[in-house]
């Protein structure tokens, strides 16, 4: 048996005995953590790009744990649609550890940091987890893992409000998982199996249950909350204004989009198009509701002064855009939506991250006190100037591509209303950001911030936030690479191969 | 003749947008900085002119840059149309370019690098609507042009400023919306985007989703300011006066109308413009601009508003030339582009040489400026003359080829309008002339330090207003040979 046959299995195990390490080093000195975690993530990373090439070389990846075939054992499954989300929640926490270091020095207290990474270590082996397991009680058991990670991660600062934040999203994400767990129960009575695939084989026979519609409308509710998907987003907006910066970028880049991805897998993979469209018709609900959550996150974005508070309630608007893609349930609009979690992955993440850093340099995110912050840090602004303009949907970037493919579905399944609304939706997005850009850059030109010479923040701050922000560009023209591998993951999601 | 493979328009559009990235770098040094723009204006214009012979044969140069969605690649064409907003684009930017550098720091205005760097991007978005091949690509530049003339609009910053930005995003931003859904829209009902001489949408919709496209399309060219939804272009004048000269009465504006003509003959085609009635609709929004925009500039006081609402009402000439949905219609239409282009940017240049020279922006203050600053407003009075189309600057030949379009048409309505904004617009241009040359200052040293402009803004005026005048003398080259091409290509006829 190679390497590369168990590395399924490494990416969890890995990281596993990393975490271990990372706590262990810490014990000795608090110093050597950081390059500990470091070294797994990349090498997470890696693998995550190995796995997803053979997937697009040889097809789906099945990997029985311990040589023990389903329905005894759990499988893991990397298909080109888990293999496309893995990679994408690989770089951005690749990219968000990167960050991490000054951030997380500057907001933590010193004696939590060895805790601190760990955590980080664990939440992200959760989320890899959910990612690529083919069992749904498994999925559970990884959703609890990064759960539990989380609520100690959002109260990691060293302000009281960050403690009622992830005492908040503790209760919230507790019903949610129990909410989940019941799902899964009723699913296990409904056909005795807890194998994804195989539970998607024995369902048909049952849809007609009403043990059925109890276990996907348990599911349904319980990832909604976990996604944030409106109106079951109120723990949202506290949980990622009050973390620390740097917890902020991965639980609404990598966990908001592995909730989504594992809100799809059940929709699409475990339930299929046919019981979603026929048996119990629900997408146009969810693309009402998708509908509704772009308009009300984007006009609740609108009216925050805070800008990671702003940025939280634009999250609520995005995750709508994926979730009406799921509403549409074709192939181009699917091809959006999951472009769409690759693309606010990629713009949400770059603009935390200025969000992070002028905090980090100006010791506020109040917007009404950063006037004429370009001045200062004309590096984050421009940053944030090219992922906004991703948030609303200008053109090359790669927000324009997803929300092009979402609008071109809608319009071919016949949704006109709906994908009009989308459109306006997207401009509202333009009333949130821009209000940013005009108080960095314009409005008051007699006071441009100082003009200091000094650097606007480390560079293990800024490299990686550039880096995203071009990513927004630079994916948005040659958009075609990730469609090679969006394509068949939609395909796979309604149904074909 | 036919389609030709080539680099050059790409490299043509590249040329600003890497110049735009050194005019970043070099922003602390203000003369290199200033080179900078100067050179890739004339490396740009070097492009287009090398573009210029192989598209006077009937060529098409093409370039596929990059598969992009379905609907329409990243591609490039650039054919006798495209050719004559670039080309008439790449002019004036080189003018507008010496002449900015003279305004920006006559004025000792602040953010030069935003200023130039801005500009720059925005060349590159307008060259490249020029040259594009489908309604996707298109789409791409007119997005990117909305975003990149905003720090311009508003670069002032005062809470005036602020707020005629926000409206002029809101319009342009929204008729974008629009102009995305016509695009799907278009790429739903026939599987391509890419230009047809022609059009391409015939037989593909019933005659009531074809005219919803349609006016999806004319919301989304939001750019060609037809009322009543104009009322970005006169709050854009808060912009200094280079952007108002070449965004705002060249690149931006054209930019819509470019894109409004390239709808008419490339994706309906006339016959069926004509068959869903479209003609008639163009032409009724088109009149009422036309008349009304000429009232509304009657009553400004303040010139560069004045010149905008002339601008709006210019505008909709092609938009009418365009509904004739003749030979000598469309001709007259394109013809309009390059033509108002060189007499509005002159009346433009002027405007902020008398804000520089004489900080006086409101027409009643200018009385006797003849005296100080005889060659601007010389070249003031001979582009305003221009533009009322009497001879001998070039306003008289698109007009004339309007006219003909109106009496074989057999619309001799449109004719009437032709006429009553003819005299309407003499009435707006002759009291300013007249204040200017005739009338004398209030108080004698009203004007007592007031002279000529510095020569970098002289130049590019007295340059602009020549140039008028030669395509007078000299109509066929390169402009209407340019346009015959075209008009040709979409009406089906031989290449003259």
């Amino acid at each position: 048996m190679s390497i590369m046959e168990q590395l399924p299995v490494l990416l969890i195990i890995g990281p596993i005995i990393a975490a271990l390490i990372i706590l262990a080093a810490g014990w000795h000195d608090r110093r050597l953590c950081y390059p500990v975690m470091l070294l797994s993530i990349t090498g997470q990373f890696i693998a995550s790009l190995v796995l997803l090439l053979q997937v697009i070389q040889d097809g789906t990846i099945r990997y029985y744990l311990g040589g023990w075939a389903p329905p005894l054992g759990i499988e893991l499954v990397i298909d080109s649609f888990s293999g496309f989300i893995l990679s994408t929640i690989m770089l951005l926490a690749l990219l968000a550890i990167v960050y991490a270091r000054r951030s997380v020095e500057a907001e933590v207290p010193a004696e939590k940091i060895v805790s601190f990474y760990v955590l980080v270590q664990l939440l992200i082996i959760g989320l890899v987890g959910m990612t690529i397991t083919g069992d749904v009680f498994n999925l559970y058991v990884f959703l609890e893992i990064s759960s539990i990670a989380t609520y100690t991660l959002i109260a990691g600062t060293r302000s009281p409000r960050s403690y009622v934040a992830g005492f908040n999203y503790l209760i919230m994400g507790s019903i949610a998982a129990g909410f989940i767990l019941l799902g899964i129960g009723y699913l296990y009575v409904a056909t005795g199996t807890l194998n994804m695939a195989e539970i998607a084989m024995l369902l048909p026979a049952s849809y007609e249950l009403s043990t059925v519609h109890a276990a996907f409308l348990f599911l349904m509710i319980g990832f909604s909350i976990k996604a944030a998907f409106f109106p079951l987003h109120l723990w949202l907006p506290d949980a990622y204004t009050e973390s620390p910066s740097a917890v902020t970028v991965i639980i609404s880049t990598v966990m908001a989009k592995v909730s989504v991805y594992a809100m799809i897998r059940i929709l699409f993979t475990i339930f299929t198009t046919a019981y979603i469209i026929e048996s119990f018709p629900v997408t146009e609900f969810i693309l009402l509701i998708a509908t509704i959550a772009i308009v009300a996150g984007a006009i609740l974005a609108i009216a925050q002064n805070d800008l990671k508070r702003m940025l939280a309630y634009s999250s609520i608007s995005q995750i709508g855009y994926i979730m009406f893609a799921v509403g549409v349930a074709n192939q181009i609009a699917l091809e959006g939506g999951l472009l769409h979690i690759l693309g606010h992955a990629m713009m949400k993440g770059c603009l935390f991250m200025v969000a992070g850093l002028i905090i980090y340099r100006m010791g506020t995110s109040n917007m009404l006190e950063l006037r004429g912050v370009a001045g200062t840090m004309p590096i984050s602004c421009a940053a944030f100037a090219l992922a906004g303009a991703s948030m609303i949907g200008i053109p090359p970037t790669i927000g324009f591509m997803s929300k092009y493919y979402l609008v071109l579905g809608a319009f071919e399944a016949g949704y006109w209303l709906y994908a009009a609304v989308l459109l306006i939706g997207s401009l509202l997005a333009a009333g949130y950001i821009w209000r940013f850009i005009e108080i960095a850059y314009f409005g008051d030109h007699h006071h441009k911030g100082d003009q200091t010479t000094t650097p606007e923040g480390p560079i293990s701050m800024i490299a990686p936030m550039v880096c995203l922000a071009l990513l927004c560009l630079i994916l948005g023209i040659f958009v075609e690479m990730p469609m090679e591998i969006i394509g068949p993951a939609a395909m796979i999601l309604l149904g074909g191969i | 003749m036919g389609d030709i493979p080539g680099i050059l328009p790409a490299v043509t559009i590249a040329i600003p947008l890497l110049a735009s990235v050194l005019i970043l770098i070099t922003g602390r040094y203000e003369n290199l900085r200033e080179s900078v723009t100067i050179v890739a204006a004339v490396a740009m214009l070097g492009t287009v002119l090398a573009m210029l012979p192989s598209v006077l044969q009937g060529n098409r140069i093409t370039l596929l840059i990059i598969p992009m969605v379905p609907g329409g690649d990243f591609a490039l064409k650039v054919d006798a149309f495209g050719m004559v907003f670039a080309l008439t684009g790449a002019v004036l930017w080189l003018l507008n370019s010496l002449y900015a550098i003279g305004y920006m720091r006559g004025l000792k205005e602040h953010a030069q690098t935003r200023f130039f760097f801005c500009m720059a991007v925005a060349i590159a978005a307008a060259i490249g609507i020029a040259f594009s091949a489908n309604l996707l690509t298109l789409f791409v530049f007119y997005e990117i042009l909305t975003i990149i003339t905003y720090p311009l609009v508003v670069h002032i910053e005062t809470p005036e400023a602020m707020r005629a930005g926000r409206k002029y995003l809101a319009y342009l931003l929204v008729g974008g919306i629009f102009l995305l859904a016509a695009v799907i829209l278009t790429y739903l009902l026939t599987g391509t985007t890419a230009f047809v001489p022609g059009g391409f949408l015939e037989g593909t919709g019933s005659p009531v989703v074809l005219q919803i496209l349609f006016l999806l399309f004319m919301v989304g060219f939001v750019k060609a300011a037809w009322m009543p939804l104009h009322a970005w272009l006169p709050a854009a004048m808060i912009a200094p006066t280079p952007v108002s000269a070449f965004l705002h009465a060249v690149a931006v504006v054209t930019a819509g109308v470019f894109g409004i003509v390239r709808i008419a003959g490339w994706v309906y085609g006339m016959d069926l413009m004509a068959a869903l009635g479209l003609g008639t609709l163009l032409a009724v929004i088109a009149s009422f601009t036309i008349i009304v925009a000429s009232l509304f500039a009657l009553t400004e006081d303040n010139l560069k508003r004045r010149l905008a609402y002339s601008t709006v009402s210019q505008l909709s000439y092609i938009l009418l030339g365009v509904s004739m949905l003749s030979i000598a219609g469309m001709t007259g239409a394109m013809a309009h582009i390059p033509i108002h282009a060189f007499l509005k940017i002159t009346l433009f240049f002027v405007a902020g040489a008398i804000i520089v020279s004489a900080g006086k922006e409101s027409i009643s203050d200018m009385k006797g400026l003849f005296q100080k600053m005889p060659v601007t407003v010389l070249m003031f009075s001979a582009a305003g003359i221009g533009i009322c189309g009497l001879p001998p600057l070039a306003g008289i030949i698109s007009k004339i080829y309007l006219a003909i379009g109106a009496v074989e048409g057999g619309v001799p309505i449109l004719l009437i309008v032709i006429i009553v904004s003819a005299v309407l617009n003499a009435s707006y241009f002759f009291p300013i002339i007249y204040t200017m040359i005739v009338e004398k200052p209030e108080k004698e040293d009203a004007l007592h330090d007031v002279s000529e402009p510095p020569l970098t803004m002289l130049v590019p005026i007295i340059l602009t207003a020549t140039i008028s005048l030669l395509i007078f003398f000299f109509p066929t080259m390169p402009f209407l040979d340019l346009i015959g091409i075209a008009v040709a290509e979409i009406t089906g006829g031989m290449i003259p």
